[in-house]
């Protein structure tokens, strides 16, 4: 079986390709190997006995006809194994097929680890090629336009600092069209949550803020927003695996946390920023854990329903299905959070199966949304399996809480006719949640 | 020992010294492994800080009862013939009557010692179940994209003692001690192999369980199986 492809062009990757030459490749490829990996790469090169039990756990393998070199293994064989082989030593049509392999057939959602006798940690292994990829500057276009935005606002947008102050104080504005005296609090000092908003949600999907804002004034959190760079929770430099901006993203938070005194962080429903804020970006920076607590929109929501802070007028009677982003469930085993919080939201839930950390990804998590309009169809062809499991349930909402798996999953939804709405939890708990009398305008 | 000095061939050979110079490559080489590993590994900052005892135990236990993951209930049969493939690959070299004889002869220590008839099923079930697992990386599409040629020779290599034991035991093909001094000599290069190709996942699949279970439990309260 050959690795065949059709050609897709990527300025990214191809434009660099012709500005790079194979001294700066191997370069790259030298310094990964010899300064950043040692026992890990090690080892599970070694011990992987090609048994092929992890085949069939991932979604492009089976989206893709059962093509063997699809398997995570096999991923892995035609990118880090060719390049030890190689000595290092690869061409520039290599380093193309390492990138597509990388970047756009692996969402490093770490369910083949899952089914690997040995534990062998594939996503790892991926990322490492991302990371040589990242040091030679071959990064899909779409991806390395985010981090750039990255290095210089902190935000994935490009958005400038009044541009955000600005859209906050009409979103305040608009707030108080359903709650009286209505509050979004921007940078105010020892408050007791930092919120930060996904970058998308200040740019085009300002409702969802609006939503969170309705939910923190009527469980009376005392909550602010930064009123400074940093407000952005997105870490797109994680796709690809450019550590060196991720750190500083990261650290810009924490930052902005110690200096408006505030005891922790909560994001909204987004899967990477929450990996990348707990693990990723914090052990880069030197931390064993997050140093002041670090918390996601479905921990949030857990509590606020848990303490009966926010109170439901009228459940959900529609059939419902859930969505368990990677991110947070088999990163984080949030599985049972969420499930408390769709009984409390919804009637009629229908399980997909596999659920929990055992759930396939949506297909376009770890960056293969990111890598934008070129790499769509190898997203929506990997979403094969997604798109039958969420058909299977007959529901009619899927509840994602997590902005690649709600875009992720919107696209399958047109592609394979599925017939779903997709959901944020904030807009259902927005939608539904009691609303005290004296709050209403 | 004694033997190969007094009566010096190949036979004797394989019998005594070639014994000692396999089990001390086998352990030595274990060692040094397994030593390297855990030194490298203080390089990467993200391995022992994260390690838990409750989770490593979780995660080996799980992944050495049959059907205790996800993955081998996925893969029923598969799962089956590798069980068997090495309770049969251990089990039956160790309490092997001839085996535990020659270790009486020279340390004077014996232990159990399974049937005769009962070591000799097991002998076979090894054999076929290493060319069910040549047949599966011939013929299995994914595998036979990941195979190598040195798959073959890994599992022509932990086989042969096996087939050669069982020919010596029953005289077949060659005379008795040609034949056993094959076997010896077989057995012995699938120790001295062992530390240095892929057969090590015996002692490295508890140094990466440790990782990945750990890493699943504690950080990620999730399951590794």
């Amino acid at each position: 079986m050959e690795f065949k492809r059709k050609p897709v062009t990527d300025i990214g990757i191809d434009e660099t390709l012709n500005r790079v030459d194979e001294a700066k490749i191997k370069k790259a490829i030298d310094w990964v190997l010899n300064k950043e990996t040692s026992a890990r790469l090690k080892v599970f090169v070694e011990t992987c006995m090609r048994c092929g039990m992890c085949t069939t756990s991932c979604h492009h393998y089976l989206g893709h006809n059962n093509d063997p070199t699809y398997a995570p293994a096999a991923k892995v064989k035609q990118t880090i194994w060719d390049i030890l082989n190689k000595k290092g030593n690869v061409s520039k049509e290599d380093i193309k097929k390492y990138a597509r392999i990388t970047f756009t057939e692996c969402n490093l959602c770490r369910r083949c680890v899952q089914f690997c006798p040995f534990g062998i940690d594939i996503a790892y292994l991926i990322a490492l090629v991302r990371r040589m990829c990242c040091l030679i500057g071959v990064v899909p276009q779409y991806i390395y336009d985010q981090v750039l935005s990255h290095m210089q606002t902190t935000n994935m947008l490009w958005f400038r600092q009044d541009e955000w102050l600005d859209t906050i104080q009409w979103l305040e504005d608009e707030l108080r069209a359903e709650i009286k005296n209505g509050k979004i609090p921007v940078g105010k000092k020892d408050a007791e949550v930092l919120y930060l908003a996904h970058g998308l949600e200040a740019k085009y999907m300002t409702g969802l803020i609006t939503n969170m804002a309705k939910i923190m004034n009527v469980a009376k959190v005392d909550w602010t927003l930064p009123d400074t760079d940093g407000w952005d929770y997105t870490v797109k430099a994680l796709y690809a695996q450019d550590f060196e901006t991720m750190g500083k993203v990261i650290k810009t938070h924490y930052e902005t946390a110690f200096r408006l005194n505030v005891k922790k962080i909560i994001i909204g429903e987004c899967g990477h920023a929450f990996r990348t804020a707990v693990y990723e970006g914090v052990r880069y920076l030197g931390w064993q854990e997050p140093p002041i607590p670090y918390i996601h929109g479905v921990q949030l929501f857990y509590e606020l329903l848990k303490e009966g802070k926010i109170k439901i007028a009228k459940k959900i009677e529609e059939p419902v299905t859930i969505q368990d982003p990677c991110n947070i469930i088999r990163y984080r085993g949030m599985g049972k959070m969420l499930r408390y919080i769709v009984a409390q939201l919804c009637e009629n839930i229908v399980e997909m199966s596999p659920k929990d950390d055992h759930n396939y990804c949506c297909s376009a998590g770890g960056g293969m949304i990111d890598s934008g309009p070129p790499w769509k169809t190898a997203r929506i062809e990997g979403g094969k399996v997604k798109a039958e499991q969420i058909r299977n349930t007959g529901a009619k909402i899927v509840i994602a809480p997590c902005h690649t798996c709600h875009k992720g999953i919107e696209d399958l939804n047109i592609y394979y006719k599925l017939n779903v709405h997709v959901k944020f939890l904030v807009d259902i708990i927005a939608e539904i949640m009691e609303i005290p009398e004296e709050m209403k305008p | 020992m004694e033997q190969f000095f007094l009566d010096p061939s190949i036979y004797t050979l394989a019998r005594g010294p070639l014994v000692w110079l396999a089990f001390l490559v086998f352990l030595i080489g274990m060692f040094y492994r397994v030593f390297t590993t855990l030194k490298m590994a203080k390089k990467e900052k993200v391995i022992y800080p994260y390690l838990n005892l409750k989770y490593t135990l979780r995660s080996i236990f799980r992944w050495l009862m049959p059907f205790g993951s996800i993955s081998m209930r996925k893969h029923p049969w598969f799962t089956a013939v590798t069980f068997v493939f090495h309770i049969c690959l251990i089990a039956t070299p160790l309490f092997l009557t001839g085996h535990i004889e020659l270790w009486h002869e020279s340390w004077r220590i014996s232990w159990w010692a399974l049937p005769v008839s009962l070591a000799d099923a097991m002998t076979v079930i090894v054999i076929l179940c290493s060319i069910l697992l040549i047949f599966r990386r011939l013929y299995q599409q994914d595998i036979k994209f990941l195979t190598s040629f040195s798959d073959y020779i890994v599992i022509i290599l932990v086989a042969l003692p096996f087939i050669t034991g069982f020919l010596a035991h029953h005289e077949l093909l060659l005379e008795y001690k040609i034949m056993l001094t094959i076997h010896m000599i077989s057995g012995e290069i699938m120790l001295i192999a062992i530390p240095f190709t892929r057969l090590s996942h015996m002692f490295m699949f508890f140094l990466t369980r440790a990782h990945t279970g750990s890493e699943f439990g504690a950080v990620r309260h999730s399951r590794d199986y």
